[in-house]
């Protein structure tokens, strides 16, 4: 087990050297069109080979992992704050507190966000940095994807409200944000760090999706989202597994935070 | 001996003409759910091909020779300078449902068509002028047609005209072409069945269609046709994209056929809408040619073609692609592909190169916005090469995939735009087809539409010479005139022209007689020949 996790630290140390080290490291820029060798295969000079415009897919996949490590884990903090709060306050206070925040988290879970993200694309300038694109897409997954996560915190508040404990300190003084502090947070811990680490993967695939609508991480920047959205075409995968590494690389990102959660929950 | 006998068999068989393999069901996907079974309401694709698989018409275009035949009408004569047509019917010809058909139908489809209430494109298209278009029965197989100005291709116009019935009690729904709609499933298939009162026979003398049924399945996503295909559960894909050709062709050859140059264009323009929320400086850039033929000069097409449609699209010269016989005007020549000449055309208008960052007179740097519709891989990918090109001269390319609604409010109603990718699908080879699209005061005229008097000289021009090849009726004189009409916009680019794609197809190799065509429908566009093979 401490092998997994040491493997687990070595390879988010990795990833994240790799992608923040990406100028460095990559064989060439993002966006650079190699247009005699389009969708090559692996070589010496493109070692997991390039896209269908040529573009070297190592480099495109560090910059990537950078764009979609550096963004969804903020927006997962975001919407991790949000449910923290809402549902928090929800399970603590009850009673019409409790009744307006889970109706605001149902209204938020029922409305067709695909549709108000399309007039949100429209009303935005089209001149804007793919950087700032990037940056404006993750901060709406962020402050649209609460509500899920707050229902689940509510329930975890509830039932931290109704324990042994909670009664021996609210009957010893503990009330108020005192007792949210040292006695309610540290035990919902566990759920909210759950919440966070689920949002990543679900925030870089929610990025590939919005994509396909125009409100990704515009060209030619590219992110995990992007990389991934290429998978969509299942005619082409068959004969090239290496257009599967973002994949691999998303699946090993978040299995390695997991085993490292998992050891913070034990600590807990 | 019995195996000799066997084998015997088995050569005859297979030196049989396709007829013989008559039979069977022919399966294949629509994009969507047809909006109608009205063939005379049809405007979408599946419509349409449901009212190309089910109706019959007076006059069909033959897709390989991309001239007129005769169908339901055995012979028409184009008079009165073009404002009256007359048809000579055939004979004894009933619909699906056994009711006879004659003149009084034709007479009905017309009124029906020209019904404004009914909103028809296809009606549309005979609107030359103020007025109503009359008809007069002179017998059950024979009949005039009268519009109040001359139609231009008047002929070739009822190619998707479907002679609907006037007294059948399923109305619109019985068939006069080779299938009738016997099943539907909303959101799953139409079953289309064999026309047991189809007029038409073979060289042979055997009854056409060879196939009993066509199945169309509704699939939307073209990946998962993809996999059908592969798997041999649907014969054909009516057009496919270049990646899917090239992987169905590495599998077996025999999967995928390239028709040709299709008659579609791709092609990227500026708004020049005056009043176009825009900064004043970038309408200045917008309006000038020296800019547009700076930018098409600086987009490398070859590497478009060769790398967006591995290689199964030609570079653009102008509006009318090679593969469009009759009406190209073979004297223009593709814009080459020239950077030096491009920034000298900039130099010459002011411009100037700062450190690899281009700018105008007043300092300002040259970076504009290219909306296309998300989700067209193609055209993404286009705007990317075509975003690296033209920062070899300075400007700065941001690509904006919008969804195609969002896209459309842009380009018709706001204005809110700067540049657009996108493409025309031209079914029709004439020049009036695309009147909206070049008439300075057309709503298609996408830099600038709707115009109350032409905005430039060369657009006046334009005007001018559209209107003169509408109303002409000498093919040639009209081809003089769509000559220079091309040539003014090859001149001036206000649609900078990027590719013509060729026209692929998947037809199984056990669909016989298929002959893909340019023209829409491709694959099956002579589907009464079609034969599946045993």
């Amino acid at each position: 087990m401490k092998a997994l996790r040491i493997a687990a630290v070595v390879l988010l140390l990795a990833t994240g050297v790799a992608a923040f080290g990406a100028r460095w490291i990559a064989p060439a820029g993002y966006e650079q069109q190699f247009r005699d060798e389009p969708a090559a295969a692996p070589s010496a000079h493109h070692p997991l080979g390039t896209d269908e415009l040529g573009r070297d897919r190592l480099a495109r996949l560090l910059y990537g992992m950078r764009v979609s490590l550096a963004l969804a884990p903020l927006a997962a903090l975001l919407t991790t704050s949000l449910a923290a709060l809402l549902g928090g306050v929800a399970g603590c206070f009850g009673g019409w507190t409790e009744r307006s925040c889970m109706f605001l988290a149902d209204f938020f879970l029922s409305v067709p966000w695909l549709f108000l993200l399309i007039t949100v694309r429209a009303a935005l300038p089209l001149n804007i940095s793919p950087e700032a694109s990037a940056a404006v897409t993750f901060l709406l997954l962020g402050l649209l994807g609460w509500a899920a996560s707050a229902r689940v915190v509510c329930a975890g508040a509830k039932n931290l409200m109704r324990s042994d404990f909670v009664w021996n300190a609210r009957a010893a003084g503990f009330a108020g944000f005192k007792l949210v502090r040292l006695h309610l947070l540290p035990n919902l811990r566990g759920t909210l760090l759950a919440q966070f680490w689920i949002s990543i993967p679900v925030f870089i695939i929610a990025e590939a999706n919005l994509g396909a609508l125009g409100l990704g991480v515009s060209e030619p920047l590219p992110s995990l989202g992007s990389l991934l959205r290429e998978m969509q075409n299942m005619v082409m995968l068959r004969p090239e597994p290496w257009r599967f590494v973002p994949i691999l690389v998303l699946v090993l990102i978040v299995t390695s935070f997991q085993v490292l959660l998992r050891k913070q929950e034990v600590r807990i | 001996m019995k195996r000799l006998a066997v084998w015997c068999v088995a050569l005859v068989l297979s030196g049989l003409p396709a007829a013989a393999q008559s039979g069977g069901e022919l399966r294949f996907c629509l994009r969507s759910e047809p909006k109608t079974f009205n063939p005379l309401a049809a405007d979408d694709d599946a419509s349409g091909a449901v009212r190309y698989l089910t109706g019959g018409v007076l006059v069909r275009v033959n897709r390989i020779t991309q001239k007129a035949q005769p169908e339901l009408a055995t012979e028409w004569k184009v008079s009165e300078s073009g404002k009256r047509i007359s048809f000579k019917l055939r004979d004894g010809l009933r619909y699906s449902d056994g009711t006879p058909f004659s003149a009084d139908d034709v007479a009905y489809t017309m009124q029906q068509l020209m019904d404004p209430a009914l909103h028809s494109s296809t009606g549309d298209a005979f609107r030359s002028g103020e007025g109503a278009v009359s008809t007069r029965v002179i017998s059950p197989t024979a009949i005039e047609i009268n519009f109040p100005a001359p139609v231009a291709n008047l002929a070739n116009l009822f190619d998707t005209v479907a002679i609907v019935s006037s007294k059948s009690p399923l109305k619109e729904m019985a068939a006069l072409g080779p299938f009738y709609v016997a099943e539907h499933k909303p959101g799953s298939y139409i079953l289309l069945k064999r026309n047991p009162g189809y007029w038409k026979k073979d060289a042979s003398g055997r009854p056409l269609p060879y196939v009993d049924a066509v199945r169309l399945d509704i699939e939307q996503n073209p990946d998962i046709e993809a996999l059908r295909y592969r798997r041999g559960e649907i014969h054909l894909i009516n057009t496919v994209s270049p990646a899917v050709f090239e992987k169905l062709s590495e599998e077996n050859a025999a999967l995928v056929r390239d028709a040709g140059t299709s008659t579609d264009t791709e092609q990227i323009w500026f708004n020049q809408v005056p009043g176009a929320p825009i900064p004043a400086y970038k309408q200045a850039w917008f309006s000038s040619t020296a800019f547009r033929r700076a930018v098409s000069e600086a987009i490398n097409r070859n590497d478009l073609a060769r790398i967006v449609y591995h290689g199964h699209a030609t570079a653009a010269i102008g509006i009318v692609p090679a593969s469009n016989k009759f009406w190209f005007n073979s004297e223009l020549k593709p814009h080459p592909y020239d950077t030096g000449s491009a920034l000298r055309r900039l130099q010459q208008e002011g411009f100037r190169l700062d450190n690899g960052t281009l700018r105008d007179k007043t300092g300002n740097a040259v970076e504009f916005s290219i909306i296309t519709n998300a989700g067209s891989r193609t055209r993404e990918s286009m705007a990317a090469m075509i975003q690296e090109d033209l920062k070899k001269i300075g400007i700065k390319v941001n690509v904006v995939p919008l969804d195609f609604n969002s896209l459309l409010e842009r380009i018709n109603q706001t204005h809110d735009y700067e540049a657009c990718l996108l493409g025309f699908v031209n079914g029709d080879l004439d020049p009036n087809s695309v009147m909206t699209v070049w008439l300075s005061s057309g709503d298609e005229h996408a830099w600038n539409p709707k115009q109350k008097s032409p905005a430039t000289a060369w657009e006046a021009e334009i005007d001018k010479m559209m209107r003169g090849q509408a109303s002409a009726l000498d093919e040639r004189k009209r081809k003089e005139y769509w000559d220079k009409v091309q040539r003014i916009a090859w001149e001036h680019e206000p649609f900078i022209f990027l590719v013509n794609k060729d026209t692929l197809v998947a037809i199984s190799p056990s669909v016989k007689n298929a002959q893909p065509s340019i023209l829409p429908p491709q694959a099956y566009w002579n589907i009464e020949e079609l034969a599946l093979a045993h």
